[in-house]
């Protein structure tokens, strides 16, 4: 095993570090960044609770090597709300409307979430079903999800109105 | 383990020839898949994420240039989308938006998996795959012959997909699929279809029913006479028929996903479905 050398910005942060080349972005942001808000679920892109946004793209962090990130812009779940202790609107509206309860996949919905909104700001129960069919919840039963994404839709307005 | 990062197409060329035993990295969502469950070693591997030339597509005249890691959310949306709607179709039938942001069109076509979603499209266009390595520089490869057989490609060792060629045509289009749930599936089974109204005729292409995409030749003869073209009229009686003579062309097996029986059943469904759409009454 080779350690390779990667620079990679993570929720605006610039980090370097080493790596061995094998190590997934998701390993790489919870062991050697300590960000472990990024869940590691099902190893094989299917579970969604690794989803981070890669140069603002939602995908899998465990389909990523930490190297192929080299150089890239990476928002996490901490960098997701406005600043350390204050939560965004889809954070606000996951807990409003009871979008979770053991909170596993929380953090894969809500940056797939946030990344969704941003390209489609008023989805339909349909468009919502189908932008989070690569998020898996085993609690809810989806429909307190699917309402605090449209309570997300309304923060979202009444902040930038 | 080492993954080489090349930043342009000369150097994922000159790093494939150097490393022959290296392996082609595009989005990762098939090769990390099997890294992650131990079912490939790890070993060289190439990383084409940061190799602009690849993520870029043109248009000349009537024909379409799609570089191998534009992504699948790349074709379903924009220009490719209206130019070649089937691909965008299937495209959008795969996995899910993060897989879809990753995963590549070259890296369907070098994986060359029977159930690749966007190989039957590109099977009816009649694509062509632009390959190069760098001791034999670009050769261009009809889909036909690309396919071999189930994960195999006519890809030679060093040898990379730089594109891949379609024609722009004018006609409705349609990629049906079939899987267990509306996202997150490979499928069972699948059909594209293009009208070429030029040329007065349809082209139906079968994925996830054979060892590589199927032509449905006798379902695209029948379609000829069949439909009236350049209207595109043609009678109910045509549609199931059409449906018939495609399913005759599927060559499915069971396996853990589907029989074989209900593969050929949902090929009919879905063909005759598809011809509906792209006829009129």
């Amino acid at each position: 095993m080779t350690d390779q050398a990667i620079a990679i910005t993570v929720n605006g942060e610039r980090r370097k570090g080493r790596t061995e080349a094998r190590t997934t972005l998701a390993d790489f942001l919870r062991d050697e960044l300590a960000l472990t808000g990024t869940h590691v679920g099902c190893e094989h892109g299917v579970c969604g609770a690794c989803t981070v946004l890669l140069d603002g793209e939602a995908v899998r962090s465990c389909l990523v090597l930490a190297v192929q990130a080299d150089g890239a812009d990476i928002t996490t779940i901490e960098g997701i709300g406005p600043e350390p202790g204050r939560l965004g609107p889809v954070q606000q509206a996951f807990m409003e409307c009871h979008g979770l309860q053991c909170g596993f996949c929380t953090p894969g919905f809500v940056v797939s979430v946030t990344s969704f909104l941003a390209e489609q700001p008023a989805p339909t129960d349909d468009e919502i079903r189908e932008m989070l069919s690569g998020n898996i919840c085993r609690c809810t039963g989806y429909q307190g999800i699917v309402a605090a994404v449209h309570r997300a839709t309304e923060l979202i307005e009444e902040a930038t109105a | 383990m080492t993954v080489l990062a090349p930043t342009d197409l000369d150097g994922a060329l000159a790093a494939l020839a150097e490393r022959p035993d290296a392996t082609v990295l595009a989005g990762g969502t098939d090769l990390m898949v099997e890294l992650n469950f131990g079912h490939r070693r790890a070993g060289v591997f190439v990383s084409l994420r940061r190799v602009r030339e690849l993520r870029e597509w043109s248009r000349v005249g009537d024909e379409l240039t799609i570089g191998a890691t534009v992504t699948y959310t790349g074709l379903e949306r924009g220009q490719i989308a209206t130019l070649v709607p089937a691909l965008a179709q299937a495209a959008r039938t795969v996995g899910s938006p993060q897989i879809r942001n990753a995963g590549t069109i070259g890296g369907n076509l070098a994986t060359a998996s029977p159930a690749g979603d966007t190989l039957p499209v590109l099977s009816a266009l009649d694509a062509v795959v632009v390959c190069a390595s760098a001791s034999a520089g670009r050769r261009e490869v009809s889909v036909h012959d690309f396919l071999v057989g189930p994960k195999r490609s006519a890809l030679a060792a060093g040898e990379l997909v730089v594109a891949v060629r379609v024609p722009v045509l004018s006609g409705p289009q349609e990629f049906l699929k079939v899987g267990t749930r509306n996202a997150m599936v490979i499928s069972i089974a699948g059909v594209a279809l293009v009208t070429d109204a030029a040329r007065g005729g349809l082209r139906c292409a079968l994925g996830s029913v054979g060892p590589t995409a199927l032509r449905a030749a006798d379902a695209e003869s029948f379609a000829a006479t069949a439909v009236e073209w350049p209207s595109r009229r043609a009678t109910p009686e045509a549609a199931i028929e059409f449906g018939r003579l495609t399913a005759g062309a599927a060559r499915p097996i069971d396996d853990h996903r589907a029989t074989a029986h209900y593969r050929r059943h949902a090929v009919e469904v879905c063909a005759r479905r598809a011809f509906e759409r792209v006829t009129l009454r």
